[in-house]
């Protein structure tokens, strides 16, 4: 595969070029610099812990803003700790939830070990046996394109498993104030 | 005071209180509340596969504007301890009311070492809590719960005492 395969922050560029009004969740580690990174905007709220939480967040506030497109990025090891949320949101079906999930096989913050992911785990199958509406996989570029079309369209509980390569492009950190984001993102919306 | 009205006297409450989500793993002593919930259009209720889901659940909703409430047992506080920094970190507004076991009358002696820790460990991570021994004191505890954590950016916690709930009943 090598070369061919797809590059994490270029994928999320791809995804949220066309966001529009869209709320973004990025699960902590690597898809949090890849949000900041290629897609700054208030109406990102960007975790740096509470591994397992990202779907659920985003389930949250889907309930909560149900006209919006709700888009969690998030990687492999983070969605599998959280891997009930999915039963969860399947049961729920939520039109305007998006879960993407940057699947480099691998727990890039921490040294590179290998996930399940990497190990014959087949996380867009279990998110298709609970319930999403679309879930699929994606590996290569055509299929990245087939996938971006449509995507901000809302009607479906999505999911969609990117299969990324492990490298680790250069670190952009936004804030790691949680309160400050919340501030932020909530007077974008309106809410606060 | 009867068990159904207390119960309905906390929803009562919960209602003015602009709760519209409400997360919940199952559970006997909170079975009125969720079949209220359940019974009401206006209220959006979330059947978990673990209370860890809540915190991130109620904090996705706050964002979004919308005020949610968690229920669970007391064996379920402990699965949402790394969770709950999300609530301390973001100072989330975060209510959970808890049906407590592991003390009066336990049959099960598996729930005893969560039960016992339960309000210690809510107080390490950052939440109040509030005890409720007795049917007349539910409903204006779990309202001041609410003013409390949405006033003022705080999570709080009530516990249901065992006593108040009643014994367990194994065999019908």
């Amino acid at each position: 595969m090598g070369g061919v395969m797809l590059e994490r922050r270029a994928v999320v560029a791809k995804l949220l070029e066309n966001r529009d009004n869209a709320l973004v969740i990025s699960g902590l580690g690597s898809p949090t610099y890849d949000v900041a990174a290629v897609s700054p905007s208030e109406r990102n709220y960007y975790l740096w812990g509470a591994m397992g939480g990202a779907v659920m967040m985003g389930f949250g506030l889907a309930l909560a803003q149900p006209d919006l497109h709700v888009i969690v990025i998030t990687g492999d090891g983070e969605a599998l700790m959280g891997m009930g949320s999915l039963a969860t949101i399947g049961a729920n079906q939520p039109g305007n939830l998006s879960i993407v999930v940057l699947d480099n096989e691998h727990y890039g913050e921490t040294g590179m070990q290998q996930s399940h992911l990497g190990m014959g785990v087949d996380l867009c199958a279990v998110a298709a046996a609970c319930g999403f509406t679309q879930a699929c996989s994606v590996t290569t570029e055509a299929e990245l394109q087939t996938a971006v079309s449509g995507f901000h369209e809302t009607g479906a509980t999505k999911f969609l498993l990117i299969k990324v390569s492990p490298e680790t492009p250069p670190r952009v950190m936004p804030t790691r104030d949680a309160v400050e984001n919340k501030i932020t993102f909530r007077r974008a919306l309106g809410t606060a | 005071m009867s068990s159904i009205n207390w119960q309905q006297a906390v929803y009562d409450v919960i209602k003015s209180g602009d709760i519209k989500l409400i997360g919940y793993v199952p559970d006997a002593g909170h079975a009125a509340l969720i079949n209220s919930a359940k019974a009401d259009d206006a209220m959006r209720e979330v059947v978990m596969t673990t209370e860890e889901e809540g915190i991130p659940l109620c904090a996705g909703a706050w964002l979004g504007g919308m005020r949610s409430l968690l229920l669970m047992q007391s064996s379920g506080v402990g699965n949402c301890v790394n969770m709950l920094s999300l609530q301390r970190s973001a100072r989330l507004p975060m209510v959970i009311l808890v049906t407590m076991r592991g003390e009066y009358a336990e049959f099960n002696p598996w729930q005893i070492p969560m039960g016992s820790t339960t309000q210690a460990v809510l107080e390490l991570c950052g939440f109040k809590v509030e005890r409720v021994e007795s049917e007349a004191d539910a409903a204006e505890t779990v309202q001041a719960a609410i003013d409390f954590a949405f006033n003022s950016n705080v999570g709080v916690a009530v516990l249901l005492s065992q006593k108040m709930l009643g014994r367990k009943k194994w065999v019908e």
